[in-house]
């Protein structure tokens, strides 16, 4: 008997921390122009002593400019998006659940479509218009999930099967509308319908949304992350994690809004990225176990490593073109979700 | 003053301490408890328990004994607290059993059921301190004190041998054990058994019971267990709350409740009841004729 600790949690957060940051490092590194290690952490370190002024390299600014708030901007969306399918997963009891496979990333973009289209009617500053979509995207995903959740209810049970038929057809629903809404618009403000479609990293949010997006990461993964020893006996069923002395309506409704909001606001800078909400929970699990205490914070680490390797991949590969990151993930998700739906079948 | 005097609001909440109702040696109090299943108000019922009583000691087991669809599970449902009573009143030590909050009440009232899903795998000692979630704060990293409990608890039952095993690679009556464990674990003062011996062999509905007798003796638990096997009852139970179509017909003693007109009637079958030498009631089925 080896019961998890707290130290044991920070270690092994502590050895995924590290493996992220030489993968950032690396993807630092690599792209259409090389930089070596050197160079690298020259101008890292003049960033951090606020002497980016001083720097005159075009590699350097390269590096700072547009390679690291992307790849900044990968690790916390592969983070939101990784809590986010570990919570849907403890939340709807299925092990296939994920904001993609679900429609909830899909009605996260209409969502953020409609806030555009409001915002731009107001015609009020862009600044402020750049921060209402995340939240037109979280309610998008709120209203997604909970009809995707009433599909899939039977006789007060959700079943499995019905549940991800749901969300399949939701999702292609909603795709539609997005669709319908993108071809209405004389769209020169919006990006183009294959983002919202498959998702990419390749146009950076301004600065202020960046932070937006930090922020409601750490509050919602951190509120997740309350309920974390709560999920473990979810996961047996509501009723039995009530006489266990679970307050389930107060966990369903924290989790359910803190996941929206990490999928609302993934989307929201970043389209329908789809996958890493399945396949990272699930790699962590095989790798550490089903407990959430650890589940949660691995597959945040996870999730962020994983998409900033498919988001070097989608920009190095085709060079110096390149592909959409969703592309990425899809090639190497969409055959281990079949292979999760088999193994869960027989 | 212009503020309107405040009429005192009736105590809707009976979740303050209060008297313990009565004598001090009950412990759990159904009081003209009744429920009404209806898919909505308009349409006639589905099922209805009607108002019944009963009153279970400290060290006291009751069996809840009926045929299916008798309304044993509602009765099970109603004093776990998961149901609230559509008249009358349930009290565990003096506080209606569904006004407690979910973590208080997990420390009061254990509930094993018939089979528990598993999503995951989890270890068996894993599976036992779930039981300690109601008595911890926060993550619930587990303390000296609840290992001691979930070791205890497994002792108890028997099981200390299967703690590093896997949950789902063991015995339906090794399952049995450990979830009883867990409930165990929850350090309850009643503990609620939902047909535990249903798919379990003699041999190990004899060891369950016979654990039973000796936890409820012990740790001083109200024990009420749900079944409709009449044998089992018989033997080991202090109390029998028979039920038949949502309505109680009997509580007493197995030596008085066990009558063979009233059994054949409630069980719809032949049988006989003779007493045995320690004064247990024993029944013996006939092929219908």
């Amino acid at each position: 008997m080896r019961a998890l600790t707290l130290g044991r949690v920070f270690l092994r957060c502590g050895i995924l921390a590290l493996i992220l940051f030489v993968v950032v490092v690396i993807a630092l590194k690599l792209g259409a122009v090389q930089v070596s290690l050197y160079g690298l952490g020259r101008d890292l370190i003049r960033v951090l002593l606020h002497q980016s002024s001083g720097m005159s390299t075009d590699y350097g600014m390269i590096v700072v400019d547009i390679r690291l708030p992307r790849i900044l901007l990968a690790l916390v969306v592969g983070a939101s998006l990784a809590v986010a399918g570990t919570s849907f997963q403890a939340l709807l009891r299925n092990p296939l659940a994920d904001p993609y496979v679900l429609g909830i990333s899909s009605g996260a973009s209409v969502g953020a479509v409609l806030a555009l289209m409001i915002v731009n009617q107001l015609a009020v500053s862009p600044e402020f218009a750049g921060l209402i979509t995340p939240f037109g995207a979280f309610l998008g995903a709120a209203v997604t999930i909970a009809a995707v959740y009433f599909l899939g209810r039977r006789d007060g049970q959700i079943d499995s099967a019905t549940l991800l038929l749901g969300g399949i057809i939701t999702a292609s629903f909603l795709q539609a509308i997005t669709m319908f809404l993108m071809s209405t618009l004389a769209g020169s403000s919006l990006r183009g319908a294959s983002y919202w479609m498959m998702g990419s990293l390749s146009s950076l949010p301004p600065r202020n949304l960046l932070y937006l997006l930090c922020i409601g990461f750490l509050v919602a993964a951190g509120a997740i992350y309350t309920t974390a020893s709560d999920l473990n006996l979810l996961l047996a069923g509501e009723k039995e994690a009530m006489h266990l002395g679970v307050d389930v309506p107060r966990v369903r409704i924290v989790v359910y809004i803190a996941a929206s909001l990490l999928t609302g606001f993934a989307v929201s800078v970043s389209g329908t990225i789809g996958y890493v909400g399945l396949l990272v929970p699930h790699a962590m699990r095989m790798i550490f176990g089903s407990d959430h205490r650890m589940l949660l914070p691995s597959s945040a680490f996870g999730g962020a490593i994983a998409l900033v390797i498919a988001d070097t991949i989608a920009r190095t590969i085709v060079a110096p073109s390149e592909l959409p990151v969703g592309a990425v993930t899809a090639i190497v998700g969409a055959p281990f979700f079949i292979y999760l739906l088999r193994r869960k079948l027989s | 003053m212009s503020t309107p005097l405040r009429t005192p609001m009736p105590s809707s909440s009976n979740f303050s301490p209060g008297q313990p109702q009565g004598n001090p040696d009950i412990r759990l109090s159904v009081e003209q408890a009744s429920y009404v299943y209806a898919p909505n108000p308009s349409q006639a019922p589905l099922f209805t328990l009607e108002a019944l009583s009963f009153q279970a000691k400290p060290g006291e087991i009751v069996s809840i004994l009926g045929p299916n669809a008798s309304g044993k599970s509602t009765l099970l449902n109603l004093i776990s607290g998961a149901l609230e009573p559509l008249s009358g009143r349930i009290f565990l030590n003096g506080f209606a059993t569904h006004s407690l909050p979910p973590k208080i009440r997990a420390q009061r009232i254990a509930l094993v059921q018939q089979e528990s899903k598993l999503l995951f795998p989890s270890r068996v000692w894993e599976f036992v301190l779930q039981g300690r979630h109601a008595h911890g704060r926060g993550l619930r990293f587990v303390s000296e004190d609840d290992t001691a409990v979930a070791k205890n608890a497994l002792a108890q039952v028997g099981a200390s041998h299967l703690m590093d095993r896997w949950m789902d690679k063991i015995s339906g009556g090794e399952k049995q054990r450990v979830i009883l464990a867990r409930a165990l674990a929850q350090q309850p003062v009643l503990l609620l058994l939902d047909e535990p011996t249903l798919h379990l062999d003699i041999g190990a509905q004899v060891d369950l019971l016979e654990s039973l007798r000796k936890l409820a003796a012990v740790n001083r638990y109200s024990v009420l267990v749900v079944t409709h096997e009449l044998n089992l009852t018989g033997e080991y139970a202090d109390q029998v709350v028979l039920l038949q179509k949502g309505k109680c017909l009997r509580v007493g003693p197995p030596a008085t409740v066990f009558q063979r007109d009233l059994l054949e009637h409630v069980f719809q079958a032949p049988l006989t009841v003779e007493m045995t030498s320690s004064g247990r009631p024993r029944v013996t089925l006939f092929r219908k004729t």
